[in-house]
């Protein structure tokens, strides 16, 4: 399975204030919302006025599975929804179409974790009035799974062989092969249900001309009524919606455009609008802002993300075409010293004063010390002290145990080969003050760092020798993160998804990393199918990771980083899914 | 004049035909591409990114492109958006309107203030008037949009809350309270732009006014013993107006063109907002449009300013 993962885009970094636990809720159940019981008494449906939204990228399509961005696939979430949606604690909830969760205890799930049966629930209708049948699930399936449809979700589709309407309100969805990922495809933003009768004309290549793209009938809880491309969406109540007390406002106003420091101007001073997205404003504009602010407060909450430095084990400047290719080695990662000189890396890399400078003190970003996060029961405690040794003079002194000596130039050489790195992420203003600080400590340890920042658009693709995935410089920087569940994230670093030129670098391992025992945990997490074991298995690859240095995790980044109205209640904010997630609970 | 306007018709569409062109290879031959932003996004997959690539049309080599493309233009069709695949036409459509309202009103409220201030300033040269709007109009065309649009924001919307400064386009003016909310949006936008043409066509008024008050015909007409209002605004100001009505005509399509930077502060969404992020998108089809209905604007207000200047002032004769 290719590496499935999402890309927390990182075009500036943010540093914001706010506390954000993990909110705990609803864990694998059948509770319609995270907070159900609290709001449902709460208000009734119409209740408000309008609520304001505000994105500084504006939305230019409501399919989202024609979605170019966040922007179109939460502008959508309004309207169309999938079967559950990813909830705080990374567990699906069943607050969208499916009746429950389905899980092996439930016997929703195959005890080989291949076939996955959903039950929508009772009495579900298109906001057109017309009934939801388990054959438009289907046929949304089929819809996306066709290459000639060009669905920019098609990936989540990906080892699914087929999904079935087996009556009319049950699904019967089922894998190639046993996938511990067993959500893969149902749940969150890859998966908002299209309605068969809208698009059962625009099919395939046709797709991209349906009306419905820009005025999906859905099964949310509102419906469009305007949509200016570019601009703005306008919302009214879907009078179809399933529960009859929600939602709470009887009309939204998603407008789009402008950009993200007067959107938290709109949040926090003037108040002007109810929820403001992703405010990636510098520290010193925002801290201020939000401290003196009566009308909002900040919404954030931690995902998967990582910011990372991750360690070419190949040899970036071998001859001709075989640079970075898995037969090469790296001169000093890779290699009797290879450990020695990682660590040493590893242990003069200052990820506390990045947090506290750059990310605001642990408030849109903290140390991490891991590359699997977020999820309790998959975070490991054994990284811990090695991530909190920062030491240069530690780092320095290891080097000179393992004689590498400083030569005149103050760089560290041992049989004719200098420590000198290249540093290569992209263009960004966090990124490049990240490695300025980087660069002085690690010379002060005697390597010699040379830094290269490449456009986002050409650092991310499988084309550019500029490129994370050829990967043609020692050491590179970037941020990822991961499913709820860590297989296809951690299959990532297996040696057979090493990339390279014969398979034109579209496999995730872009370090070039090749460890047995690392293939064989990985081997094993993909059929092991007890909770607690699995735990274990995804710790023990984390701590290989971390602890043989392939690569070194800088900052824990929030996932969602957003201004909402100080009267804005029941809005619980999850790293999994679209901040739209559950838009129905708001209300003032 | 009819001949000679029918021959610039003709040799319009030539030039048109080849601005066409021209933009549409620059567009070709810039390195935005519509699939950037999944760059960042390896939910979408190289191979998926190739389909949507196919989907798009954007596997023929550019020149077959520009034929279908000029085509479909011939037949009126101006082509979908890549990126809300809609068509370009309706994006356009849904613009137009709050670019004419608060761009177009600008330049009217421009040239409306800017003549009278400059006829004032040259007939009263080095008053107390003409020194403030010398410095009115020099800090009007020197400070940057940008820069008056913050201003004001900050002002008249962090500070006073008196303007909002998200433009709402859903608004509808249906009775006097709705069109005072379509006001409030769109005084610091109209403000900011208006600072700016006033300031130019009044420098431009008062210069040419200048330059015609000593002339003989002036001091004939005064010593016929016509009053001083008469000799300034029926013969000075009509003269002089004759340049200033060309540089407000070709001022014209600029409008249509809309106000990059001050509709992105303010969020009109306007022409020159589209413009400006189909560019990032690489959205091909919006960009060319737009460029090539502004091409078409220049080309036309051209014409209409030689003509005009030639129904003003009887000395000119086109044959």
């Amino acid at each position: 399975m290719r590496w499935r993962t999402t890309l927390a885009v990182s075009f500036s970094a943010v540093i914001l204030a706010s506390a954000c636990a993990q909110p705990g809720t609803t864990g694998t159940s059948s509770a319609p919302s995270p907070s159900a019981a609290g709001s449902a008494a709460a208000f009734k449906r119409g209740d408000g006025g309008e609520l304001k939204i505000l994105y500084w990228q504006a939305p230019t399509i409501l399919n989202p599975h024609q979605a170019t961005g966040t922007k179109d696939s939460d502008s959508s979430r309004l309207a169309v929804e999938p079967l559950a949606s990813w909830g705080p604690d990374a567990k699906p909830i069943a607050n969208a179409l499916a009746k429950e969760i389905p899980t092996v205890a439930n016997g929703g799930v195959s005890a080989d974790f291949t076939t996955v049966t959903w039950k929508l629930k009772d009495g579900l209708k298109w906001s057109d009035g017309s009934a939801v049948t388990a054959d438009d699930v289907a046929f949304t399936f089929s819809l996306i799974k066709d290459p000639a449809s060009a669905a920019t979700t098609e990936d989540n589709t990906e080892g699914v062989k087929s999904v079935v309407a087996k009556d009319a309100s049950t699904v019967v969805l089922t894998y190639d092969a046993p996938n511990p990922n067993f959500y893969q495809w149902g749940v969150g933003t890859c998966c908002g249900i299209l309605q068969k009768k809208q698009f059962a004309d625009f099919t395939g290549a046709k797709l991209k001309d349906a009306p419905g793209n820009l005025k999906p009938i859905g099964t949310g809880p509102y419906q469009v009524d305007t949509f200016k491309p570019g601009d703005v969406v306008t919302y009214t109540i879907n009078p179809n919606f399933r529960d009859p007390n929600k939602p709470f406002f009887k009309t939204v106003n998603f407008k789009g455009g402008g950009d993200a420091e007067s959107s938290a101007r709109a949040a926090f001073q003037t108040g002007d609008v109810d929820y403001a997205w992703n405010l990636q404003v510098t520290a010193g504009v925002l801290k201020p802002m939000i401290d003196s602010s009566t009308k909002g407060k900040m919404l954030t909450v931690y995902g998967s993300s990582v910011e990372r430095i991750l360690i070419n084990f190949s040899d970036p400047n071998a001859p001709g075409d075989q640079r970075g290719e898995p037969t090469t080695k790296h001169p000093f990662f890779n290699g009797a010293d290879g450990l020695t000189v990682r660590k040493a890396l590893a242990l003069a890399t200052d990820r506390k004063t990045v947090a506290q400078q750059f990310y605001g003190n642990g408030l849109s970003g903290k140390p991490g010390c891991n590359i699997i996060t977020g999820i309790p029961e998959f975070e490991s405690t054994a990284t811990q002290s090695f991530c909190d040794s920062f030491d240069v003079t530690a780092a320095a002194k290891m080097l000179d145990d393992a004689g590498w000596k400083l030569g005149a130039d103050g760089v560290r050489a041992k049989g004719g080969v200098k420590l000198n790195i290249l540093y290569q992420t992209t263009v960004n203003a966090v990124r490049q003050n990240t490695q300025a600080l980087m660069k002085t400590n690690w010379e002060k340890a005697g390597f010699k760092v040379e830094l290269k920042s490449v456009p986002a658009g050409t650092f991310f693709t499988n084309t550019s020798p500029d490129g994370a995935n050829h990967f043609w410089s020692d050491i590179e920087m970037f941020t990822n993160n991961s499913d709820p569940d860590p297989t296809s994230y951690l299959n990532g670093w297996t040696t057979k998804q090493i990339a390279q030129k014969s398979n034109n670098w579209q496999t995730g391992n872009y370090n070039r990393y090749s460890n047995a025992e690392f293939d064989g945990i990985i081997d094993q997490l993909r059929k092991e199918t007890d909770p607690a074991k699995r735990a274990t298995l995804v710790k023990k690859a984390n701590d290989i990771l971390i602890l043989d240095v392939v690569i070194i995790p800088i900052v824990t980044r929030t996932q969602v980083t957003s201004g909402i109205s100080s009267t804005l209640k029941g809005v619980v904010p999850t790293g999994w899914d679209s901040e739209m997630y559950a838009i129905q609970d708001w209300y003032k | 004049m009819g001949r000679y306007i029918a021959r610039r018709l003709l040799i319009a569409i030539p030039t048109i035909i080849v601005i066409s062109f021209v933009v549409y290879a620059i567009l070709a031959l810039a390195p935005t591409d519509p699939l950037s932003q999944f760059g960042a996004d390896p939910r979408v997959p190289p191979e998926v990114r190739a389909r949507i690539r196919e989907a798009l049309g954007l596997n023929d080599p550019w020149p077959i492109r520009y034929v279908k493309w000029v085509s479909a233009l011939a037949r009126g069709d101006f082509g979908t958006s890549f990126m809300s695949h809609s068509s370009v036409m309706d994006l356009i459509g849904q613009r137009l309107p709050n670019t004419l309202a608060v761009v177009g009103v600008a330049y009217v409220i421009g040239v409306i203030l800017a003549v009278p201030i400059g006829m004032i300033s040259a007939v009263r040269r080095y008053s107390f008037f003409d020194h403030f709007a010398t410095t009115f109009a020099f800090v009007g065309f020197s400070v940057p949009t940008f820069f008056t649009g913050l201003l004001l924001i900050i002002v008249f919307s962090i500070n006073l809350r008196w303007f909002p400064f998200i433009y709402d386009s859903t608004l509808q003016i249906h009775d006097v309270n709705s069109f005072i909310d379509q006001v409030k949006q769109s005084i610091m936008p109209i403000t900011v732009l208006a600072l700016f043409d006033t300031a130019t066509i009044a420098r431009y008024t008062r210069a040419e006014m200048l330059e015609h008050l000593p002339l003989d015909y002036v001091r004939t007409a005064r010593s016929k013993g016509l009053r001083e209002q008469v000799v300034v605004l029926r013969h000075v100001l009509r003269n002089s107006l004759i340049p200033v009505v060309t540089l407000v005509a070709l001022g014209v399509p600029a409008v249509f063109g809309g106000a990059i930077v001050t509709e992105q502060i303010f969020r009109v969404p306007g022409i020159g907002e589209l413009l400006v992020r189909s560019i990032g998108d690489g959205d091909t089809p919006v960009v060319a449009a737009i460029l090539l209905i502004f091409a078409v604007l220049v080309v036309l207000f051209n014409l209409i300013a030689d003509v005009l200047y030639a129904v003003l002032d009887p000395r000119i004769k086109y044959t």
